[in-house]
Formats: structure tokens, sequence, C-alpha cells
């Protein structure tokens, strides 16, 4: 544990912005909105954020990124693309650390995926526990409001300083090199102890029960009507997946240059909500109606990924409930009431 | 910016060595890896085919592994990359990665009694389990096969399939269609593939039935051999689903946790039965 007074945390953010190795990115205000972009000074950062558009998802798994260059000019080129900027990214709050922990479990089974793996391997993540909460957010009740793992250091606000809780020896080793630290003295603990014990009275949201019921109330539900009801408004543009900090889906796309030469084969974000999500050539869809691509969002979420890895995939952020324009993508709503109907 | 050179999204280069024009829309292609390696595949398993500009596309391999100078691919031109590939000529390049998906359990068939159930182009994964249980003959039991298209003129692999009529060692071979056009000649059965069902021979005891074909096929062909006493984990279907990375990640192929790509395309109904969206 460390401390470090504000002017000096200032001070830390503008050394690491000076230094070349690795590109410094945090949170700024945008448009009445926060948003993740390139910090060019310690000034622009806001630690005070409720909740980002969008997650830091979008640096491990870009929306539009290459795999592969190919010339077509000679008989078969192809070469493989993993291109890393190595990133130190501050101002994540714990849900988001969770959700990137989720995606590296994913990236990780069985063929590890390096173009998301090498990412996150170059980059330091710099938690930050939340002084403000989104109205949508539900994160205290989903157990992802703090976190004692998946960042390299951790910033709490205590007032005149931040408290820093190291969670590696990269983060430990960026302290010593950039930093003016102390060790918090007992005023600082105490100050500490009091700000995450705070933290879940400031929740508008939460779940009624325990996440830990959700994989079985949702295999109790899978024929509710609730899914047809909601879906009826569903536009299927898939807003919900496009924010959503632990949908990983993507859609492999060859890109063309103009001299039909060179060209890219791009991966780009997809979204189980999108018509032809489940759609083979032949035209046949195995999810064809907008409710049976609505429910398996919500069920992907609460019990198919954690059959496959044992965690629950909604982190609590609330940012869908936040983008989906009628109104219907409330997973606390949805899971609330699910809940009652399983009893 | 620094690169790396090692991903799972990298296909490798192949050549088309020999192309057949099995029907109107579909046509056989011979591919070789130009590292001269066989493919190492499952009857059952698929590649994804990569035509660079186009893109990449899941295709089921129809040659049975016990063909090492290569394999075969039947492909309907039906989509962006089917459709180039039908454009190409011998000697061509493509990019090949896989084998993937499970493919069919021949250890667990061996000794048993088979009734392959094809239809359309769902024919073509089978091949490839019918010419290994061919190939490794004495290994199992009765063979009975079952396929079914929706014309004569849409008959894959025509020649093969009337060989197998004749041939010693399969007990029971039925072909249909759903109509025959004027002009069209054909000896065989007209109507849907369940009406062959009733009339084969086979023990449902002891067959093992493997169903392949278009995705309304499967519940009618199920109740047919439930009809002549097959038990649930004696039928054993392959699924198609759309697919990208084929690696369980790109989230396009799940049947709510089951991932097609990786857990399937080959299930035993038993284990799929009660998984809704599956059949």
């Amino acid at each position: 544990m460390r401390v470090i007074k504000k002017e000096d945390f200032k001070e830390f953010v503008n050394l690491l912005i000076g230094d070349d190795t690795k590109e410094v990115v945090g949170v700024k205000a945008k448009g009445g909105k926060f948003v993740y972009d390139e910090l060019s000074s310690a000034d622009e950062l806001r630690l005070d954020f409720d909740v980002t558009v969008l997650s830091p998802k979008k640096y491990f798994m870009p929306p539009v990124e290459t795999l592969l260059r190919y010339d077509l000019s000679s008989d078969f080129k192809v070469e493989p693309v993993n291109e890393v900027t190595p990133l130190i990214i501050i101002g994540i709050h714990p849900y988001d650390l969770i959700a990137l922990q989720q995606l590296e479990t994913v990236f990780r089974d069985t063929y590890p995926d390096a173009n998301h793996l090498l990412k996150l391997e170059r980059s330091i993540l710099i938690g930050t526990n939340m002084q403000n909460v989104s109205p949508h957010s539900f994160a205290a009740s989903m157990g992802t409001a703090t976190t004692r793992y998946g960042y390299d250091l951790m910033l709490t606000d205590i007032g005149d300083s931040y408290y820093i809780e190291i969670g590696s020896d990269r983060g430990e080793d960026l302290l010593e090199r950039y930093a003016r630290v102390s060790k918090p003295d007992k005023t600082h603990e105490q100050r500490f102890e009091s700000v995450i014990n705070g933290i879940e009275s400031k929740f508008q949201k939460a779940l009624n029960f325990p996440p830990e019921e959700l994989p079985s109330i949702l295999a109790r539900t899978y024929d509710s009507k609730l899914w047809a009801e909601k879906a009826e408004k569903c536009l299927s543009c898939g807003s919900c997946n496009l924010v959503c900090p632990t949908c990983y889906c993507f859609d492999v796309q060859d890109v063309t240059e103009l001299n039909l030469r060179r060209g890219e084969r791009i991966r780009t974000w997809d979204g189980c909500l999108l018509e032809d999500f489940a759609k083979v050539a032949t035209g046949e869809n195995f999810r064809e109606d907008r409710a049976s691509r609505y429910r398996h969002r919500f069920m992907r979420k609460g019990k198919f990924l954690y059959e496959r890895f044992g965690f629950i995939a909604c982190v609590g952020c609330g940012r869908c409930a936040s983008g989906c324009l009628p109104d219907i993508a409330d997973p606390v709503e949805i899971y609330n009431t699910l809940k009652e109907e399983a009893l | 910016m620094t690169r790396e050179n090692i991903t799972i999204y990298t296909p490798r280069p192949a050549t088309i060595k020999r192309i057949e024009q099995m029907t109107e829309n579909e046509k056989l292609f011979e591919i070789a890896l130009d590292d001269n390696m066989p493919l190492g595949h499952n009857p059952g398993q698929f590649v994804e085919v990569s035509i660079m500009g186009i893109g990449e596309a899941p295709i089921s391999i129809s040659s049975p592994p016990t063909k090492t100078d290569g394999f075969e691919l039947c492909v309907r031109a039906v989509g962006n990359v089917t459709k180039a590939m039908h454009a190409m000529n011998v000697g061509d390049k493509l990019g090949i990665r896989g084998p993937f998906g499970n493919g069919f359990n021949t250890s667990m068939l061996k000794g048993r009694d088979l009734l392959f159930i094809c239809g359309g182009l769902g024919f073509a994964p089978m091949r490839s389990l019918i010419n290994y249980v061919l190939a490794y003959r004495r290994d199992y039991g009765e063979v009975a096969i079952l396929y079914g298209c929706k014309r004569p003129c849409d008959l894959l692999f025509a020649d093969e399939v009337r060989r197998w009529k004749s041939m010693d060692g399969i007990l029971d071979h039925h072909l249909t269609v759903d109509e025959v056009c004027e002009g069209e000649s054909w000896e065989h059965d007209i109507g849907v593939i369940t009406t062959l069902i009733p009339k084969t021979k086979f023990d449902p005891e002891t067959t093992y039935a493997l169903v392949c074909g278009p995705p309304v096929m499967y519940r009618y062909v199920i109740k047919s051999l439930k009809e002549r006493g097959m038990p649930d984990d004696h039928i054993i279907v392959s699924l198609e689903r759309r697919m990208k990375c084929g690696l369980g990640k790109c989230g396009h192929c799940q049947i709510n946790s089951t991932y097609v790509c990786q857990d399937g395309p080959v299930f035993v109904y038993s284990e799929i039965k009660d998984l809704q969206e599956a059949l």
C-alpha cells in the first residue's frame, strides 16, 4: 500500500505521459459524458467519472482490428498481423477490470488468441474505486463494485491524496520509477476503509438476490413470456452489445484496397441482437425472431457463459440500460422480474 | 507498433489439385496443403477455407482420413466464398485453417451396425465417414445407407453412390428424390427421406443412426427412427451453424452454452434433445 498526494499524482501522470515507452490513456470528459482517450496532460484526467460510454475493452478488442494482411498480386501471400500499442490506462472502475479478466479467460481458453492477449500483457492497468455511480449501475449487487485483483495499481480518493493498492510488480515498479509516494499511516488507512465501505450506499439499483442464483433462475424462465413482451420493442440495433464490457462476439471480413492488390482481413465487433447474427448462407436463420435473440443475450450473460467459464458475464455497469433506445435492456429489471417468476 | 508472427487466424497455403463439377450448383475440390502435410482430420470435421479478398467459410471435409495426399471438399455455390471457389481453377491457391470440430467418434462406433441418413448436401461430410467405415469394413457391423436429394440431377457422388448399391457388405441402400422432372430418369424411390426409414433393414437395438441434412430434416428423421424403436443415444447428428472463427471465440455458432465449432458439429441426440434451439 502507498499513498500519493494529489499534486504528486498529477506529476506522476505527467511524467508517464512524457515517457514515450507507453501511450497513456485515461478517462476524459466529452460531450457531457466520459470516455477513455489519450491523455495529453494530467489535467484532463477525470477520476470522478460515473461510467464511460465504452469500456476499456476497446483497447484489447478494438472495434476494427487487422488480423491478416494479404497481397493478391502473388499466388498466396498472407501475413499475420498483431498490432500492439503498449498502454497505461488510468481510471478503470472495478466492474470493468473484472470484465477485462473475463475477456482474458475467454481469449485464453483452448486456443489462445494472441491478438487479444498480447495487448493485455503489454499494458498497465491503473484502477480507481468509484467516487460517483451511474444511476443505471448495479455493480455492488453483482459483487463487482470493488475488486482485489485485475489491476496493476488501484487508486482510491481519500481527500487530499490517493490511497494506492499495488496489484503487481509492474505496478510497484512504475511507482518506484515515477512517483513520489509514502507508506500510509493510520489516518490514511481509516479514510480508505471508510471510502470503501461507503461505495455500496451510492448505488440506486440492485439485484434482489445473490448473482449466484442467476443460472438456476434463468434455467427456469427460458419459456417466460417476458422475452417476447420486451423484445416486441427491440430495434435489433445491437447497441446493448456494443456498449457491453463483456460482449466479445466478432465478425471477420476481407477489405481490399482500391488497387485490388493489397488488403486486410479485419475483425469487427458483432452483436447477437443483430438480425443476421446466426444466419447461414442458405438463408436459414437459427435465431430468426427478435425474442430469441433478446433472450439469448440475457441467457448468455447469466447462464451460458457461466456454464462454460464459471463466471456471470454481467458486471452490472448499466451501460446497456442507458444505451437502449426503447429502454428494454436493463438487466436489473429483467433479472429481478424473472426471479419473481421463478419462485 | 510491434508485430507478432503467431496467430490462430492465419490460414495455411493450399493448392487446388482437381475440380469436378458434380451438379449444377456443386463442385468437388481436391485440395493439398502446400507443405504436403496430410490434413489429419476425423470424418465429420470441417475446415475454414480462405479466399483472400473474399473471406473465409466453414466447409465440411468429404474425403476420409485414409486419403492422405490431399482432401476433398464438396462445395455448393451459395455464399461469397463458395461462389468465388466455383470460379477458381486447378492450380489456384487458397487458405486452410483447421480441421476443426469433434467429428464422428469412429472408435465408439466400432463393432456397431450403422445406418447412414443423408439429406442433400448433408451427404458431403457423411461421405467421409462412409468411406472410412468401408475402408475398415471388418471393424464395423452391418451398414445401411439412405440418401435423399431434391431431384435426380442433385445426386452427389452419383457414381460412387450407385456402386454402393451392389457392393458386398452393404446390407441395405436406398436413394430417394423429392421430385422427378420430365425427361429425367430415376429408378429409385420418390418421396422425402423419412419414407425410406420404415422399409430399411436395421435392428434398432444394435444400430447407430448417423444423420446429416438440412435443418428441417432432423426432427422428422428422429421421429421416424424413434417409431422404429431406436434409443436416443443411438442417434447421432451433425449440425450446421454460422461460424467465423472455428475456435470457440466469435460466438456465432453458439447453441445456448454449446459451441458447435468445438463441442460439435457432431452430437449424440440424447445429449442435445433438451437443448433449446438445437434442432
